[in-house]
């Protein structure tokens, strides 16, 4: 049978490996929060072709309408986007007419998006409550669901560190997104987390529930083996649904599923792939380190070092 | 094994011919055969959502201080004033809701037209009739008024008194106006109106009656006599449109609590094409891919849970259908996770099954344990997605955020269908297959 588990070591340096830098990255840049969470307007026109005026006149026009923080994009498709702080319709309005007046071509609006600042804020204090509670109820439901192993709480802790995990993986993603691609973090951004965090804890509780029944089964076993032995067992159904399944029908839409889901899909991609990993390449390993109270070593080691 | 195996086969039939009539149908009118009453009757228009047909969103919020209590009851009558309101103008397809406890979100899928909409929604339509004496206000200005005050007046404005609002409106019309140059709006007072107007007309020849909306001047015609009869008309050249629009804010009252725009989303009809397209090109390839790698590595049982997974998508699209979902893109993403869950569900009972295979066991030993063993499994694991799932929802609603809530809804609906599948339809299946041929070779048939 593979050992898994006796590189734990190597894995969690590789998690950090991908974790650290996209979270420096955040830590530096700030969180790329979206108009949904700051609040503040997103307009999008397409000119005609050819008649698409020049950057600087439109930051101008912004500026007489009283607005000066337009910042303004072209996209691949030749529209322009332009991200400023809240207008109303009026001012939008007055806006658009100042745009053809000016580039004397036909303006088409393919996106507007508004929000007012009290109302970002507000979003965004109650998307990190509902990102607590869920996280909450899934520990609490885990710990119900295993009360019968010993240790039960350890199962739900554990579930709760390598979700983190997940969690921290998808920011570092989005960090390194903003940083390359302009990714932000909007509504859809909370939606696809959020959904990390459910699929996250469902892949923790197939492992778990192999060691459930195995603990029962084969109680003569060492701890670890029998987690490893867990492992192995649910192995192939890991790669099957995650990689085979799931994963492919996000990379379908991440490839074909046009501008408006990229984004999401990516990070729904990368997450899920990243609960998997985590439960048995994070979670799983916690749990025997946990066992064996391994953090007594660490102290050993740096005194050999010495 | 399965006992009333036959049973089973019905019911799966009935669902999927059921499943199958709603997704290929339009409409559904079911007649009693006995006396030709109408039993069943459903719209099944695929209801198609902003982000895939284009279209405006708003979410109007009440323009009171933060601390202030808001009564529900009126935020509902808010509600269907702005949808009265919407009805008038010729928008057919249209949802209002009340988000929360002191926002409205209203959604017009495939609006083009967005300005007339955006006017008429947030006006508070206040109509007041203020006795200005001899002064006449310049049209559009803004005046004070003794009602409903909002701002304490500035130093030397002059506070008007309101003599009656547009509640005691009782009818109001269109007409041209003699001339046929403009239009006016005729009106007629309730029975406690024109005894008010008649008193003050009466009382007051000679003086300026102003009409404000809103507090801003829409007219200020002088009294030429006693008007007792409680019918009058405001003229103010009207075009037909701005005269209706008028006609509409007096018609459906004024709103109980003021609103504002707080957020505005207009997403243009191309974008939206674009996107359906690609998300249901995107969907197929994946699914296809999927079901491919099913059968090559899971032989016979991967036939059966493809079959399992189609039976799924039809009952899944059909229960959308049936209860006017609407569709948008994180909802086809939440659809094809769902469908992700629904083949975990059998992928977990197929290894669980090879394994018990390799063991030893029997085909129909196999088949039985590996469900009742993978069971817990797939209970856990779903219900923490459901969970996750209701989470959002409660987030989607309070905000208007239609598409999250789109998408929890999908899922979480995606999940429970799939828990239906997999354990009922995947085992069904699997057994007739058993009874119906016999495998000699486990090697070649389930890919041990």
């Amino acid at each position: 049978m593979i050992d898994i588990l006796s590189k734990r070591y190597l894995y969690f340096a590789i998690s950090l490996l991908v974790i650290v830098p996209g979270i420096v990255l955040l830590a530096l840049n700030g969180l790329p929060l979206s108009i949904d969470f700051t609040g503040g307007s997103l307009l999008e026109v397409q000119f005609e072709t050819g008649k698409t005026p020049a950057t600087a006149d439109l930051v101008t026009l912004y500026e007489e309408a009283g607005i000066n923080d337009a910042q303004i994009t072209a996209t691949e498709s030749g529209s322009l986007q332009i991200r400023s702080s809240f207008l109303t319709n009026e001012v939008r309005d007055s806006i658009l007419t100042a745009m053809k007046e000016k580039s004397g071509s036909e303006v088409s609006v393919i996106r507007f998006d508004s929000v007012g600042p009290s109302i970002g804020k507000q979003v965004a204090s109650r998307a990190a409550l509902a990102v607590a509670v869920a996280a909450l109820a899934v520990v609490i439901y885990i710990t119900a669901a295993f009360r019968k192993v010993p240790n039960a709480f350890r199962y739900g802790v554990c579930a709760i560190i390598a979700m983190v995990h997940d969690v921290a993986v998808v920011f570092s993603v989005a960090g390194i997104g903003a940083l390359l691609f302009d990714w932000q973090i909007d509504a859809l951004f909370l939606t696809a987390l959020l959904t990390v965090i459910g699929f996250s804890v469902q892949d923790k509780v197939v492992v778990f529930d192999r060691i459930r029944e195995n603990s029962s089964l084969l109680r003569k076993l060492e701890y670890e083996k029998l987690v490893n032995h867990s492992i192995v067992q649910t192995l192939q159904r890991s790669i099957n649904t995650q990689l085979m399944t799931v994963e492919f029908l996000l990379l379908a839409l991440a490839l074909f599923g046009g501008v408006t889901l990229q984004e999401f899909s990516v990070i729904l991609l990368v997450g899920l792939f990243s609960g998997t990993y985590s439960s048995i390449f994070v979670a799983a390993p916690i749990l025997v380190l946990w066992e064996k109270r391994e953090w007594a070593n660490w102290f050993k080691r740096t005194e050999t070092a010495q | 094994m399965i006992r009333n195996l036959t049973n089973r086969i019905i019911v799966i039939v009935l669902i999927v011919l059921a499943a199958l009539w709603i997704d290929f149908s339009r409409q559904i009118n079911v007649l009693n055969p006995l006396n030709d009453e109408t039993l069943i009757k459903r719209d099944l228009t695929p209801r198609l959502g902003l982000d895939l047909q284009g279209g405006l969103q708003v979410l109007l919020e009440a323009d009171l201080p933060a601390d202030a209590q808001i009564d529900s009851a009126q935020m509902e009558i808010a509600r269907e004033i702005v949808q009265q309101r919407t009805d008038a103008l010729g928008v057919n397809e249209n949802n209002i809701q009340v988000a929360g406890d002191r926002r409205i979100v209203g959604e017009f899928p495939g609006l083009e037209d967005t300005e007339s909409v955006l006017a008429t929604i947030q006006q508070t339509g206040l109509l007041e009739f203020v006795d200005t004496g001899d002064f006449s206000p310049e049209k559009d200005t803004v005046i004070q008024t003794d009602y409903n005050q909002t701002a304490p007046p500035a130093e030397g404005e002059t506070v008007y008194r309101t003599i009656m609002t547009g509640a005691d409106l009782k009818t109001v019309a269109v007409q041209p106006n003699s001339l046929g140059t403009s239009y006016v709006i005729n009106f007629e007072l309730s029975p406690k109106g024109a005894d008010i107007f008649a008193k003050h007309t009466a009382a007051n020849v000679g003086k300026h009656l102003t009409i404000v909306l809103d507090k801003q001047v829409i007219s200020s015609p002088v009294i030429n006599e006693a008007i007792p009869s409680g019918q009058g008309s405001i003229s103010g050249d009207f075009t037909y449109e701005s005269a209706n629009a008028f006609a509409i804010q007096l018609r459906y009252g004024s709103l109980p609590i003021p609103l504002k725009i707080v957020e505005t989303r207009i997403i243009g009809p191309t974008l939206g094409a674009d996107s359906l397209d690609k998300s249901l090109v995107a969907g197929l390839i994946g699914m296809v891919i999927v079901a491919l790698f099913m059968v090559i590595y899971y032989r016979m049982p991967g036939v059966v849970a493809v079959v399992s997974i189609l039976i799924y998508a039809s009952v899944a699209f059909a229960v959308f259908k049936w209860f006017h979902f609407t569709l948008t893109l994180p909802g086809i993403a939440g659809f094809l996770l769902s469908t992700g869950a629904a083949l975990d569900a059998n992928i977990l009972i197929f290894e669980r099954m090879k394994e018990e295979l390799r063991n030893g066991k029997n085909l129909s030993q196999a088949i039985d344990q590996g469900w009742s063993r993978a069971w817990s499994s797939i209970r856990d694991s779903n219900l923490s997605t459901i969970i996750t799932s209701v989470i959002l929802f409660w987030f989607g609603s309070t905000f208007g955020a239609t598409i999250v809530k789109g998408f929890s809804v999908t899922l979480a609906l995606g999940v429970l269908i799939s828990l239906f599948t997999a354990i009922y339809v995947t085992r069904t299946l699997l057994a007739l297959v058993l009874k119906s041929f016999k495998f000699d070779n486990l090697e070649r048939w389930f890919g041990i």
